[in-house]
């Protein structure tokens, strides 16, 4: 695909600066493609936006913070990459499913390796480096 | 010779609910959660049996399940003939009244059964059928 090493070095600009605020418009820039451009050819590839991605990466981030580490929710909440506790916690309920402090109480007995049954990853075909 | 069981799966409607139904209303721990791509592996256990997971597996069309397939998984889920399941309880009228009170929706109340038990009947909010059971003493 033309332009395939631009899109992978956004995606690895994003593995690597996701806990820092970071806009579509530097991104597009580092990688020498117009914002409509990269999102379009990112969303291609990987089957999400630039945005979503980074907020996966955050959340990722977050939810291995709060099962494995003993800082409160509003340093996580800073640590990821968020400026606001309460926007924060919203995209955290609505992509998880439970509230970060309900997925700390819950967590704390969490294996600590990225583990899928053999029988579910051959089943949904999944292959790929796990990411939590 | 196989000693024991680790891992089973519920076909769920929705991940997200079932996360907060079985550990907000029923207290279950998550056992792990891993996203890979547009898959994402959740899975929960009892505080009381921490080597058993269940994997609450997402019913959606994808690399396992065709749209119609989905659908019609769905339906089968949601009318309560796809999962079962038996959890044990030293009270089952006091577990029911504490899970009622949380919401959970029961279709039979404690019963005795002749074969020892007492016995209640609820679903998960994806409509899997659970049974409460206490062993009477």
């Amino acid at each position: 695909m033309q332009h395939s090493k631009q899109i992978l070095l956004a995606r690895r600009l994003l593995d690597r600066d996701y806990a820092t605020p970071i806009t579509i418009e530097q991104l597009s820039r580092q990688v020498a493609l117009s914002p409509y451009y990269l999102i379009r050819l990112f969303r291609r590839v990987y089957k999400q936006t630039p945005h979503q991605y980074l907020i996966h990466l955050r959340i990722a981030r977050a939810k291995e913070l709060l099962s494995r580490s003993d800082l409160s929710i509003t340093e996580i909440c800073v640590t990821v990459g968020f400026e606001s506790l309460g926007s924060f916690s919203t995209l955290f309920s609505k992509v998880v499913g439970i509230s970060p402090s309900a997925y700390r109480r819950s967590s704390q007995s969490m294996r600590t390796s990225a583990y899928i049954p053999l029988c579910a990853s051959w089943l949904h075909d999944v292959h790929e480096t796990t990411d939590a | 010779m196989i000693n024991r069981l680790a891992v089973t799966e519920f076909w769920v409607t929705d991940q997200n609910a079932a996360l907060r139904f079985y550990t907000e209303t029923l207290g279950f721990d998550i056992r792990a959660d891993v996203t890979v791509g547009d898959y994402r592996w959740i899975s929960v256990g009892l505080k009381s049996q921490p080597d058993v997971e269940i994997g609450l597996n997402a019913l959606k069309a994808g690399n396992l399940l065709t749209a119609d397939e989905a659908q019609f998984l769905t339906k089968l889920v949601e009318a309560g003939k796809l999962g079962h399941c038996v959890w044990k309880t030293d009270d089952c009228h006091k577990t029911y009244d504490e899970l009622k009170a949380k919401g959970v929706e029961f279709v039979q109340p404690p019963t005795d059964r002749p074969y020892g038990t007492i016995e209640a009947i609820f679903k998960d909010n994806s409509g899997n059928i659970m049974v409460l059971s206490q062993d009477k003493r």
